[in-house]
């Protein structure tokens, strides 16, 4: 989080307002941690943390929260998010074979982000295009009736 | 106030409104297995091992379900009985169950339950998941191979003692529970005062075990193996011998303890009379010298680390003197070693404590006389149990014996030290003693006493107005530090225990069960024993103690001397960079 301290600065501030906005509301740590993402773009410690000095709350609620959902992340995403979709049609249409060998050609396990900071690898529940099954998305973009061996074609898009 | 009428398994009960079935069935003298819940502590109806069945659609958790009139519960049926048993069975399933190693066998919830509930075979044998066991505390030891995530654990850090270094991290089947971001419990906040250990129904949770390095010193015939036990040890430790909660024990833990083959079984009921001699006079001096006030016990070392590392601006508010078993550690190092020429390095002191704390405590360096630790080990009641079976010596048959002497002398006031608001009580009857000039009759400050979480009292003493505020738990020690913050607290003197209770109840202690604690609150029957063992000693008072006199005869010269600082008194630490 160092380095760009000035910038830094000012996203603590923006959080600082969304805290002071929530406080004292029923339920407000899901929405500040959500808000926090969205300024920050994932959720480390220092981040964690100062929600949790900001609402009275203990550092391992927080923390419980971030790991408990699937959609806080708590490590830098890449500039994609591919999500390969794991669901029950997907699954059976091969989508664990893709999912294989997109980890094969980017070289980062399921989860992370590629040392180049280019790509962020995710398998995902189902993303409701089953009739496209095997499906993946990178953005906003979907990739659907996939073959393994397009992968390396379509990474070379980005 | 309204009564609710319900029907449990047939018997007709009458109870107030907004009484769980699970309390209600207890009147009607019908146990429903519980795991996740402890009375007043975590009711959350997460196991699922309290199904009952009250005509719904489907079983509901009775430790969470509210009765409601006319109400019909049936809580032994098949269906109910094959539920809560899949439940165990699922539970099991990924629990390492190494029981026959467990320090927690023949005391475990798990385990009773599983043979109350006629578990014969586990019929689930699916992943199993294997952790490292973090034991980076001095403390507490941490295996979430045993876990069954009942977090009764989370709840007696986060919502008793407010201080919650212990979360859930995960989701499912992964889920675990241990400190933010991958953390030690060795690296966080946590304060060492093991009320995880007592909420922990398994051998998830645990104290770290110091009683080889004891077996080896006492084995050691160079080494001069003195032992002191605290005030609460002698009120809990006949609970591990089967007796009942409140049993005194006091002349069978020196003969036990003499039996194991101690050279010198001393009391740190002596060091609390000492502790007296010096609090008492620093806290007179405070006050004549317009030193900083209020003043705060400094006997608890789960209060010590939580003020250090939560409240550090408030360091100097403390006494300065170093808790009992530490005055006593050093003046067996000193005088008593000077008196009977032993070198001191040939001393090893044990303490005996109902605390988990104290093992951190022991191992601070400022703690410490020409680079001597005051205590080299310092076990906890539960250690005490296991090494006395382990040595065979049958404990409850035991003959009364006295402590040694000298060192091993003390009064009522220092027995009191370990239930809460006996520290204060101590110290009043002294310095009122000492303001009035004569010897006090009046010695119950029973305004005290009991198990209110913040308690305040005005008290007279020698014409003066004393305003005294006594906590108990961290949580509760909270709620006066955020009063002093806001200037709101204009108190003279505080006495601080870091754990519920007092020490009876310290982290150290022998683990109630939560279906007993649903009968009898150790907190209460504890201290009323610690109040009878004060009432049974001849002097109440700690100046009148002659031994401690001895010591400032023969040694110190008197309280507060220069000597009694550099042997008695200690300086705090601020660790607030670690919360």
């Amino acid at each position: 989080m160092s380095g760009n301290s000035c910038k830094d600065q000012e996203k603590f501030q923006q959080l600082q307002a969304v805290i002071d906005a929530k406080k004292g509301t029923k339920g407000a740590l899901m929405p500040v941690m959500q808000e926090a993402q969205a300024i920050f773009g994932y959720l480390p410690k220092e981040v964690q943390q100062f929600i949790a000095d900001g609402l009275g709350v203990t550092l391992s609620e927080v923390y419980g929260v971030a790991t408990f959902y699937a959609q806080f992340v708590l490590e830098p995403q890449g500039e994609h998010v591919i999500g390969v979709c794991l669901g029950t049609a997907c699954y059976v249409k091969g989508s664990q074979a893709v999912l294989d060998r997109l980890a094969e050609e980017l070289k980062v396990p399921v989860g992370k982000t590629t040392a180049d900071g280019k790509f962020t690898l995710n398998a995902t529940r189902c993303l409701g295009a089953c009739g496209l099954a095997p499906v993946m998305m990178i953005g906003d973009e979907v990739y659907g009736r996939l073959t393994p061996d397009e992968i390396p074609g379509i990474l070379a898009k980005y | 106030m309204d009564l609710v009428s319900l029907t449990i398994d047939g018997v007709q009960v009458q109870v107030p409104a907004g009484t769980t079935v699970l309390e209600a069935a207890r009147l009607a003298n019908i146990q429903i297995p519980t795991l996740c819940y402890l009375k007043d502590v975590n009711q959350i109806g997460a196991c699922r091992m309290c199904l009952v069945d009250t005509g719904a659609r489907a079983f509901a958790a009775a430790c969470v379900m509210p009765v409601s009139p006319n109400m019909v519960v049936k809580t032994n049926t098949p269906a109910i009985r094959e539920a809560r048993k899949v439940n165990m069975e699922l539970l099991l399933s990924n629990h390492d169950r190494k029981c026959l190693t467990c320090v927690r066998s023949r005391n475990c919830e798990l385990q009773t339950l599983a043979e109350e509930l006629g578990v014969r075979d586990v019929r689930f044998e699916g992943k199993r998941n294997e952790y490292p066991i973090d034991d980076s505390s001095p403390s507490v030891v941490r295996d979430p191979n045993k876990c069954i995530q009942c977090r009764r654990c989370i709840a007696a850090c986060g919502n008793v003692q407010k201080i919650g270094v212990i979360g859930t991290v995960g989701r499912g089947f992964n889920t675990l529970i241990e400190p933010a971001f991958d953390q030690k419990l060795g690296e966080v906040g946590c304060v060492n005062c093991g009320q995880c250990i007592m909420a922990c129904p398994v051998g998830a949770l645990r104290e770290k075990d110091n009683t080889e390095e004891v077996w080896a010193a006492i084995g050691d015939p160079n080494k001069h193996v003195v032992v002191q036990p605290a005030p609460a040890v002698r009120v809990a430790l006949g609970e591990e011998f089967g007796m009942p909660m409140g049993t005194r024990v006091t002349g069978k833990l020196a003969a036990a303890l003499r039996r194991m083959g101690f050279d010198r079984v001393f009391d740190t009921n002596y060091g609390a009379d000492l502790t007296i001699m010096e609090e008492g006079t620093e806290l007179l001096s405070r006050i004549q010298n317009g030193g900083v006030l209020p003043m705060i016990t400094s006997c608890s070392p789960g209060w010590i680390k939580y003020i250090e590392t939560y409240y550090p601006e408030f360091l100097p508010n403390l006494s300065s003197c170093k808790s009992p078993h530490e005055m006593l550690g050093a003046v067996i190092k000193s005088y008593y070693a000077e008196k009977n020429h032993i070198d001191p390095k040939d001393i090893f002191v044990v303490s005996v404590m109902p605390c988990t704390a104290k093992k951190f405590e022991a191992k601070r360096p400022e703690l410490s006389n020409n680079g001597l630790q005051d205590v080299d080990a310092v076990i906890t009641t539960r250690e005490l149990a296991r090494m006395i079976k382990e040595a065979g010596i049958d404990f409850v048959n035991l003959p009364d014996e006295e402590f040694d002497p000298l060192l091993g002398e003390s009064t009522g006031a220092g027995a009191i030290f370990g239930a809460t608001g006996g520290v204060m009580e101590a110290a009043l009857r002294t310095v009122a003693d000492i303001l009035e000039g004569k010897d006090l009759d009046a010695i119950e400050y029973t305004a005290v006493r009991g198990i209110e979480g913040v308690k305040e009292a005005t008290v007279n003493v020698g014409g003066k107005e004393i305003k005294l505020a006594v906590a108990h738990g961290t949580g509760n020690a909270k709620i006066l530090m955020e009063k002093m913050k806001k200037g709101e607290a204009d108190y003279t003197f505080i006495e601080v225990m870091g754990c519920p209770g007092g020490c009876v109840t310290g982290g150290g202690q022998p683990i109630v069960p939560a279906r007993e604690r649903m009968a009898a609150d150790p907190r209460v029957v504890r201290a009323k024993a610690i109040y009878e063992e004060d009432k049974a000693l001849p002097e109440r008072k700690s100046h009148k103690n002659a031994s401690v006199q001895k010591l400032y005869d023969e040694y110190l010269g008197k309280p507060n001397s220069h000597k009694a600082h550099e042997l008695l008194h200690t300086h705090y630490v601020d660790r607030s960079a670690s919360r």
